[in-house]
């Protein structure tokens, strides 16, 4: 019994220990910034980190939107208000869709990546080496990493509503035939710029913190094997999607949860 | 070694690794401008003492001072400054695997100075001359061999003319022609610029040949330091079975163990950890 309760306490201290370092590497490398030397790493990062992850966004954003066309009209058409089916589909992708499931995208396509790459370099000893020629891998390698996962998230959740919305009116429009005026009209009237598109960026940064975090964390904690490089890729996506939908009801929650 | 100005000094160090003691009670102290030679048996902790000289490992006890600055009450940013001073080759090479040999070596200069392009290449074409690979720069860490990997690695770690130079198994992997060129090289670096210098190697007769002064550790504890001269005529047993090889002797070869002939009658692998093979 006290053997289980000493593991439980050390367990709980490790946990403990592991969140301190995690939050260290956060404040430490968002403090790092700006350091203009340190631009074109952040600019070649979000090119590695967003523009990479542009096809995947744009193609899953271009189904669910034409997926969420053909659901809302087919339920809309009983009650003979198919014109709504606009306002359906931009309220989903704005509110939830797009930050969901962008993050839940950028943490497998980005994530995986990013800690695969530190938990690589750390098990070659590029991390020590960097360190014995003078320099910080938590300016040179984490910061830029971080800011571009910062910065590229609610991009991507931005480009990956509008295309959903762009897939949205092509199955409603130009396929089932619902009037366009009325399409474009009903939606415009419908979706707030504060409440729906702003509250969407905020969860699309939160969640991009978050991904970025716990994908670098556990790069830099992986253990330097093969075996421990592909533990840690696997817990980058694991706890960032468990993340992800606990934020976001708990997002939902408070943005909207007064209604 | 009482009163030379010492630039490296570490003293009473104590260090375990889980369960397993690296350092039992360690001193050293490495003279300013002279080439020093740490060696010992594999696991000896060759490789963790010179990442405590780096500031990258602390000790559990005792202290590591270069300078005369204690390591470990160093900030981070000082920490960072005195690495500038110094320049490490890691036993794997540990080359930046997205750049070139040429942004390799290039690197510390880059990060370090605000010396302009023409002057960095230059210098990045000079040390890679010296190490036989200026051929070779614009090919990839990937497309190296274990031995040119190395020398690229020893050419970034000296691109800044560093004050200590620390060197990992650097003659590991060379064909004799490119030991010789290295062993010259460290030497050179050591002479011309009157730089310190710490090599970790297990190559008996080129260290010999070239180091000033040698240190051996062996079960956590200092076996035996002096000179050359003073190693080679060693009235320890130990010494000698270790710079001449022999399997038997006082040192141990074998990694603890139970009687080999105890353990196939008990049908035990050993590996406890054994599943799913």
């Amino acid at each position: 019994m006290l053997d289980f309760l000493a593991l439980i306490g050390r367990q709980f201290l490790s946990k403990i220990a592991g969140f301190g370092r995690a939050s260290f590497v956060l404040f430490y490398a968002l403090f790092a910034w700006p350091q203009p030397k340190n631009f074109p790493l952040v600019v070649s990062q979000l090119y590695h980190v967003g523009v990479k992850s542009l096809l995947i966004i744009a193609v899953s954003g271009l189904f669910i939107g034409m997926v969420l066309g053909l659901q809302g009209y087919t339920i809309l058409v009983d009650f003979g208000s198919e014109q709504s089916v606009g306002q359906m589909v931009a309220l989903s992708l704005v509110r939830e869709l797009a930050p969901v499931v962008t993050a839940l995208l950028f943490a497998g396509r980005a994530g995986s990546a990013l800690t695969a790459e530190i938990g690589l370099m750390k098990a070659t000893e590029q991390l020590a080496s960097l360190e014995m020629i003078g320099v910080d891998p938590l300016r040179r390698i984490v910061a830029p990493r971080l800011w571009a996962g910062f910065i590229s998230m609610p991009i991507l959740s931005m480009i990956f509503a509008i295309v959903g919305v762009y897939g949205g009116a092509l199955v409603s429009i130009e396929w089932l035939g619902v009037y366009s005026g009325a399409f474009w009209s009903v939606m415009q009237d419908s979706v707030d710029f504060y409440d729906d598109v702003l509250n969407g960026i905020i969860k699309a940064v939160v969640f991009g913190i978050v991904v970025t975090w716990i994908a670098i964390y556990q790069g830099l904690e992986s253990t330097p094997t093969s075996e421990g490089i592909s533990q840690s890729t696997t817990r980058t996506v694991v706890y960032s999607s468990l993340m992800i939908l606990a934020l976001d009801f708990v997002l939902t929650v408070l943005m909207f949860g007064d209604v | 070694m009482g009163d030379r100005e010492n630039v490296i000094e570490i003293s009473h160090l104590r260090f375990k690794r889980g369960d397993r003691v690296i350092f039992k009670d360690i001193n050293i102290s490495i003279p300013k401008g002279k080439i020093s030679a740490i060696m010992g048996p594999s696991g000896s902790g060759k490789t963790t003492l010179l990442k405590m000289i780096g500031g990258q490992l602390y000790p559990d006890a005792g202290s590591v001072s270069v300078e005369g600055v204690v390591v470990r009450d160093l900030s981070r940013k000082a920490l960072f400054s005195l690495r500038k001073k110094m320049g490490m080759l890691f036993q794997s090479g540990a080359l930046f695997s997205d750049m070139s040999v040429f942004q390799n070596v290039a690197f510390p200069l880059r990060v370090n100075t605000s010396l302009n392009a023409e002057m960095i290449r230059d210098i990045v074409l000079l040390k890679l001359q010296a190490v036989g690979l200026r051929g070779a720069s614009q090919l990839m860490p990937s497309e190296l061999s274990g031995g040119m990997a190395r020398r690229v690695a020893l050419a970034r770690a000296i691109a800044l003319e560093p004050e200590i130079g620390m060197y990992d198994e650097p003659f590991a992997g060379q064909d004799p022609i490119g030991m010789g060129v290295l062993v010259t090289l460290i030497k050179k670096l050591n002479q011309a610029l009157g730089h310190t210098s710490v090599i970790v190697s297990h190559d008996i007769q080129e260290t010999l040949s070239i180091a000033d002064y040698i240190f051996i550790i062996a079960d956590g504890e200092m076996l035996a330091c002096g000179t050359a001269e003073q190693i080679k005529n060693s009235s320890s047993e130990k010494v000698q079975q270790f710079i001449h090889g022999h399997p038997d002797g006082p040192v141990p070869f074998h990694y603890p163990a139970i009687d080999l002939m105890q353990q196939i009658m008990a049908g035990d692998t050993g590996d406890h950890r054994e599943q799913g093979y």
